[in-house]
């Protein structure tokens, strides 16, 4: 199932924040983590993440839902790293025959995946408490984006949940045809490949005659364009972008002092 | 408020050698209300996309010219509305209301006159939720009356409705003619076309048929036009009002139960039902959008597994695999025995000629290849696809899509036929093909289960019906007053035509509602 749609508790304080400020927060936050090697950082920056999850009306558990293919991820590097990887540095923690783990290759190891995951976090945060609708508006109203650009993307968005159920149609009426693979693993790869792209041109046709009714009533004619809803960037937005800044630079400044800092370049 | 003059108009899409209109001379005045006919083929929609100004110059070849007030209909597009065929596509917005004010955004109109002109838009079509309805939860006669309000809400000089109705079922369509009647100014011009003649007809003051070749073959009030060319109109595939089909049932009593279905149902989307599909005999499924009709066709056809219940295949259908449901046969097996027709052709496409196309379901059942070409040339010519054998299915015209759609499961002759709301939009003469062609089929021995909407064609057709109801705590849609489609008691298993009842009819019941 693709699972698109927010899930924040309306009201919460930072999920009714300006879409636009929430993701320049978001980026501000991981820019600055991205700068760096260590994993002291990173966890500073994941235990701040879910220090303010309440604020935006996430509940921890659907934050868990959402994010368990990135968990699943994370746990997969962090085993393969410790096992697989050249860096044998440092004092040795485990050895059970093949298998031999430093403080080094684990060190490396945490710092790689907790910093993927305080890089994705923000993300999914900010999209589990964002219409997309207002994330356009707000695109177009605060960050000057093209509204053929953003409108465009959020009417195809729209389609998106359609082609999971257009993908089960295609597959039954070809099964209706007398055309399956059985076992054979070359014959499924051509199924999978020509479904595919049965499903590629169905898009294209729907996508076309949503540009046409689009057309059709004025979209991108040249007439400057009014806004329906407004969306308004006010000193909270600015307050949350600046306080984004100060919490990832506090991080860096731990990590700094703590003397574990490793920059990414140098 | 707008007039329309078209002088020797023609356009010819880039690419093409065949001229989609040509020679059109018309003039429609300022609140006249006109239905373009003409048969699949003759240039309606065309003609209307260049009305609306949607044929960009580079994109085709223009003759002669078409002026809306007097200018290029490119120029004029903030006096035109459109409301299109497909209620997917024509919605932009997530929630209802910003879909209305989407056209008025992008028309430059002031922020705080939207709101007003939103809500009055909603108002006039009988849009019976709040603005902040999402448009995923409409039903598509919602959806289509959503999107009237959007172009009505442009206030347009001219309004172009082009087969709004087409994919609607009945209380769907009823629901548009309504908002239609109720909504659109006396002095907005319409421009309608519609299949469905007789339901388009209190619409309209006007009618206007293209000819084919090219120019326009008869245009004046709809009695005057159908006294002089109904005959013609209607064998050209025109739904003339009054010029009905000749039933065809069925002259032999049923044959053996060829698919049991027990309790079979699939929650929530069909409520168990049991269920006997003979040979010889044309079933008619009937209900209400969301009874799982559609479901019900994918759970006989052995493509999806059944929730509840099973499905049982005689061994008459089944030979070797009667033991098996036939959602675990292997497809070649399947295609040999139950065919299936899905309610939109492309899903079914998987070559690219039409020759392929029927030449691989006996391809892949291991026919010989010089069966095979006995059986796509009978089926070309049976189904007037003989010129397009070489063509891309999906270059195909609606009519012609179905026609393939319908050939191809029956190139593996399986002894039961399942077809999902074969005559969706088509126009009269592929209707009255699709008629003969399943009642042959019955009349020849197999069994024929049809699921749909299409009460004319349940006339000329069934022996037998059975009817759905939607699954109890199914989530149903409400029906604003109006709506002209009363539901049957749930899963009434009622006879087709009188004197049916000399054939055992099977006990039908839809156990699951209360």
């Amino acid at each position: 199932m693709i699972d698109l749609e927010p899930v924040a508790t309306p009201g919460a304080p930072l999920a009714r924040r300006n879409p636009v400020a929430k993701l320049a927060a978001a980026m501000v936050f991981t820019i600055v983590l991205v700068a760096t090697l260590d994993p002291v950082a990173p966890a500073i920056a994941i235990a701040v993440e879910l220090a303010v999850l309440p604020l935006f009306g996430v509940r921890y558990r659907v934050l868990a839902r959402r994010a368990w293919p990135l968990l699943a991820a994370a746990v997969g590097i962090l085993v393969t790293l410790v096992l697989f990887a050249a860096d044998r540095s440092g004092p040795v923690l485990v050895e059970a025959g093949p298998v031999l783990v430093t403080q080094g290759v684990l060190v490396t190891a945490l710092g790689l995946v907790l910093r993927m995951l305080a890089v994705a976090l923000p993300g999914i945060i900010v999209f589990a408490t964002t219409d997309p609708t207002e994330l356009a508006d707000a695109l177009i109203q605060n960050a000057k984006a093209p509204a053929r650009f953003a409108i465009g993307a959020l009417a195809a968005f729209r389609l998106v949940p359609l082609l999971e159920q257009e993908w089960r149609m295609i597959s039954m009426a070809r099964r209706a045809r007398g055309v399956d693979a059985g076992r054979n693993p070359v014959a499924k790869l051509r199924l999978f490949a020509s479904t595919a792209f049965t499903l590629l041109v169905g898009a294209i046709r729907r996508g076309t005659r949503l540009a046409v009714a689009m057309d059709a009533r004025g979209f991108d004619a040249g007439t400057p364009r009014t806004v329906a809803r407004r969306q308004r960037f006010t000193r909270a937005d600015a307050l949350l972008v600046l306080a984004a800044a100060l919490l990832a630079g506090a991080a860096l400044t731990t990590s700094i002092l703590l003397g574990t800092f490793r920059p990414l370049i140098g | 408020m707008s007039g329309v003059v078209l002088r020797g108009f023609g356009w010819r899409h880039g690419g093409r050698k065949r001229w989609a209109v040509r020679g059109v001379d018309l003039r429609v005045e300022s609140g006249e209300r006109v239905l373009l006919l003409g048969a699949s083929g003759a240039g309606k929609s065309t003609l209307l996309a260049a009305l609306a100004g949607l044929l960009p110059e580079d994109s085709g070849e223009q003759e002669g010219t078409v002026e809306i007030d007097g200018l290029d209909p490119r120029k004029a597009r903030e006096r035109v509305g459109v409301v299109f065929q497909d209620p997917e596509t024509q919605l932009v917005m997530a929630r209802s209301g910003d879909d209305v004010a989407f056209g008025l955004e992008n028309r430059g109109v002031p922020a705080e006159e939207i709101w007003p002109r939103v809500d009055e838009a909603l108002r006039r079509v009988g849009f019976p939720y709040h603005r902040d309805r999402p448009t995923a939860a409409l039903s598509g006669g919602e959806q289509q009356r959503l999107a009237l309000a959007g172009a009505l809400a442009l206030r347009p000089g001219l309004l172009l409705l082009d087969e709004p109705t087409a994919n609607l079922d009945p209380a769907g369509a009823a629901l548009i003619r309504h908002a239609v009647t109720d909504a659109v100014d006396a002095d907005t011009t319409l421009i309608l076309v519609e299949h469905r003649v007789a339901e388009a007809l209190p619409l309209v003051d006007r009618v206007v048929v293209l000819e084919p070749g090219g120019g326009v073959r008869a245009d004046g009030p709809p009695d005057v036009v159908f006294a002089a060319h109904g005959e013609a109109l209607a064998a050209a595939g025109v739904w003339v009002p009054g010029h009905t089909v000749p039933p065809r049932h069925a002259t032999a009593p049923a044959g053996d139960v060829l698919l049991t279905a027990d309790r079979l149902g699939l929650p929530p989307r069909l409520a168990p039902t049991d269920l006997r599909v003979r040979a010889g005999e044309a079933l008619a499924v009937l209900g209400p959008n969301g009874a799982g009709k559609s479901t019900m066709a994918l759970l006989l056809g052995g493509l999806l597994r059944p929730g509840t219940g099973t499905v049982t295949a005689a061994p008459e259908l089944a030979g070797r695999d009667a033991r098996t449901p036939p959602h675990r046969w292997r497809a070649p097996a399947l295609a040999r025995r139950i065919g299936s027709v899905f309610q939109d052709p492309e899903h079914q496409f998987v070559t690219g000629t039409v020759r392929d196309e029927l030449a691989l379901g006996p391809r892949r059942t291991g026919q010989s290849e010089a069966s095979v070409t006995a059986t796509v040339d009978a089926l070309l010519h049976r189904l007037r696809l003989d010129r397009l054998a070489g063509a891309n299915p999906y270059t195909l015209s609606g009519g012609e899509a179905r026609r393939l759609s319908v050939a191809t499961a029956l190139a593996t002759a399986p002894r039961l036929l399942i077809c999902d709301e074969p005559t969706f939009g088509q126009d009269r003469r592929t209707w009255r093909e699709l008629v003969d062609l399943l009642a042959e089929l019955r009349d020849a021995g197999h069994g024929v289960v049809t699921v749909t909407h299409d009460a004319d064609f349940v006339a000329a057709l069934a022996d037998r019906t059975l009817t759905l109801d939607r699954p109890a705590g199914s989530d149903e849609p409400d029906r604003p007053a109006g709506s002209d489609e009363p539901d049957r008691p749930a899963g009434s298993d009622v006879p087709g035509r009188p004197g049916s009842a000399r054939r055992p009819v099977p006990p039908g019941r839809g156990a699951g509602a209360p």
